[in-house]
């Protein structure tokens, strides 16, 4: 009996430990790149460190950096503009029932499910003729279509489970209405919308197809570069842009490692990173 | 003000915007697959575009390996997720460190893990030199092809490495929720480990596995930039192929580039209509 739990429970050690292995793994080369120089078969580690890949992502040349202001930009706009329509949309479905009500949960659900290809290409044509295309407002808008369902879907959580009764008692109690937004509902659902938008900026972050095609190639945020760099060969300098690339969502899961665990609707989002 | 119209105010924005963008998209999309679209002349509307995708062998290849994707990564995933959340609901040394490295790739874009697998398992990348430095293969093309290889071995790598977590999160929250109490129940009247889990854990989560399956699938299904950077040229996925025929000098085939969208599309189509049912229901039971 005793060995027989034992086998189990090395069993069970060396199975979490693959999968561990396997989920860190991939990432590793990437780091060990961006630090090599002529890393070439079949050495197993560079023959020589350098701070080379390094060197050059920071510099004006390579157009890393303003990669990353543009893509920090992008990522910022589309999140803002996502809280200023997905709280209010949210709250009219976390806290009424209406008719009607399930067509509209299934119009903003649906832009979760449904590709960005599948829906990219009309808009191309859209923004053809509004002059959208090539430009970076029209990339931010076009991120919409991912994040502000996603905002949405968690403020709805957040509203169904929040009691308008404490408005109604601010306002009866003498507070104008903006007064009552401010000191009384912000306050309650602030950490829901930090939450959402941590996520909204992630997912508007990791897009690619949406901005490869509005953008036209003209607007490069950073996974269009990192793909430049991957097929053109440059391993060291790919590895480099990707440790940047993948900072902020390391960031955000640290920051936010406890909701995950719960059984918060925040990870439903992981689904378009 | 009426409830109706703070519902209706309240949600205007979104909707406005959501009508706008995505079934805007969609039906120009459809319109132009149909090579119909007034505004540049086109007024009378045909189906050469479905003709042609219908009548050519590239297509079907291209569906047969993206469906073929999907599927496999899916599946492997969700089975992995499950073993993985059933690990790690358990109370362990270290707990709070595993969970955390189980997550971390959550937050990683799907391209940086496409970079990672491409650098781990390509003819000269690092499990190719683990493989030399053991003896197994003296030159790179000895390693067997796992990247742009016919079976789409490393794409499927992939998604796999980065929907484990997703399909588990999601799976592990919901272990928590129910507790142990029913496979007590079922251990306490004689079930064996495994009959418990098979006729009491998972009838509970298999609903939740599903959806969180329905939501990998068409992500694994649409998603254009770990096929283009792992997949094989002929035939690609189909992803790919739309965006190749978009951006084709020859305007000709922008209708048929539209057509694989809306293919695309109906095919997220029937995986919101399977996702509405499995959710709505869980909530009923």
């Amino acid at each position: 009996m005793d060995r027989d739990t034992a086998t189990i429970r090395s069993i069970r050690f060396l199975s979490g430990a693959l999968l561990i292995f396997w989920l860190v793994v991939p990432l590793v080369p990437l780091g060990i790149w961006s630090f090599a120089r002529g890393w070439r078969f079949p050495d197993l580690l560079p023959q020589e460190w350098t701070l080379q890949a390094w060197a050059y992502a920071f510099s004006d040349v390579s157009g890393v950096l303003q990669s990353l202001w543009l893509t920090i930009w992008v990522a910022l706009a589309a999140t803002a503009l996502s809280i200023l329509v997905g709280v209010p949309a949210g709250r009219a479905l976390g806290l009424y029932k209406f008719r009607g009500k399930e067509i509209v949960e299934l119009l903003i659900l649906a832009p979760v499910i449904v590709p960005g290809i599948a829906v990219v290409l009309g808009i191309h044509t859209i923004f053809i003729t509004l002059g959208l295309t090539n430009s970076v407002w029209g990339v931010i808008l076009v991120h919409l279509i991912p994040t502000l369902p996603y905002m949405t879907l968690v403020m709805a959580g957040i509203f169904a489970n929040y009691d308008p009764a404490y408005e109604l008692q601010a306002r009866s109690l003498g507070a104008s209405p903006l007064k009552t937004f401010w000191l009384v509902t912000l306050p309650a659902i602030l950490p829901g919308v930090i939450v959402g938008a941590l996520f909204a900026f992630l997912v508007s972050w990791s897009q690619y197809i949406l901005t490869l095609i509005i953008g036209g190639g003209r607007v490069v945020t950073l996974p269009l570069l990192l793909f430049n760099f991957a097929t053109s060969g440059r391993n060291d300098i790919t590895g480099a842009i990707a440790m940047i690339y993948i900072l902020p969502g390391i960031v955000i899961l640290i920051l936010t490692a406890r909701q995950l665990s719960g059984q918060s609707g925040a990870v439903g989002g992981f689904g378009r990173v | 003000m009426s409830d109706r119209m703070k519902i209706f105010l309240l949600l205007a924005p979104a909707l406005g915007i959501i009508t706008v963008l995505f079934l805007g998209g969609l039906a120009i999309g459809l319109m132009r697959s149909f090579n119909y679209m007034p505004v540049i002349g086109l007024t009378e509307p045909n189906f050469n575009a479905y003709v042609s995708l219908f009548s050519s062998r590239e297509f079907y290849l291209s569906f047969a390996l993206t469906f073929h994707i999907a599927f496999t990564s899916t599946v492997i995933s969700a089975v992995i997720a499950v073993a993985a959340a059933l690990l790690l609901r358990r109370s362990f040394a270290g707990r709070g460190v595993i969970n955390f490295l189980f997550q971390l790739n959550l937050t990683v874009p799907h391209l940086v893990g496409a970079i990672g697998i491409l650098y781990l398992f390509s003819q000269s990348g690092s499990f190719a030199r683990l493989a030399h430095e053991f003896g197994m293969i003296s030159r790179p093309s000895e390693f067997p092809a796992l990247v742009f290889d016919p079976y789409a071995i490393g794409i499927i790598l992939q998604y796999v490495w980065k929907e484990i977590p997703f399909i588990g999160v999601i799976v592990l929250a919901q272990m928590q929720a129910l507790g142990q109490d029913y496979e007590s129940v079922a251990r306490s009247l004689g079930a064996s480990k495994w009959q418990s889990f098979r006729h009491v854990l998972l009838p509970l989560i298999f609903p939740g596995v599903l959806s969180a399956s329905v939501i990998v699938f068409a992500f694994t299904f649409g998603a254009y930039e770990i096929p283009a950077l792992l997949g094989q040229n002929y035939p690609a996925a189909l992803p790919v192929l739309a965006y190749r025929q978009y951006t084709d000098v020859d305007l000709a085939a922008r209708p048929e580039a539209m057509a694989m969208a809306i293919v695309i599309a109906i095919l997220a189509g029937v995986m919101i209509w399977a996702y509405t049912r499995l959710t709505r229901r869980r909530i009923r039971s």
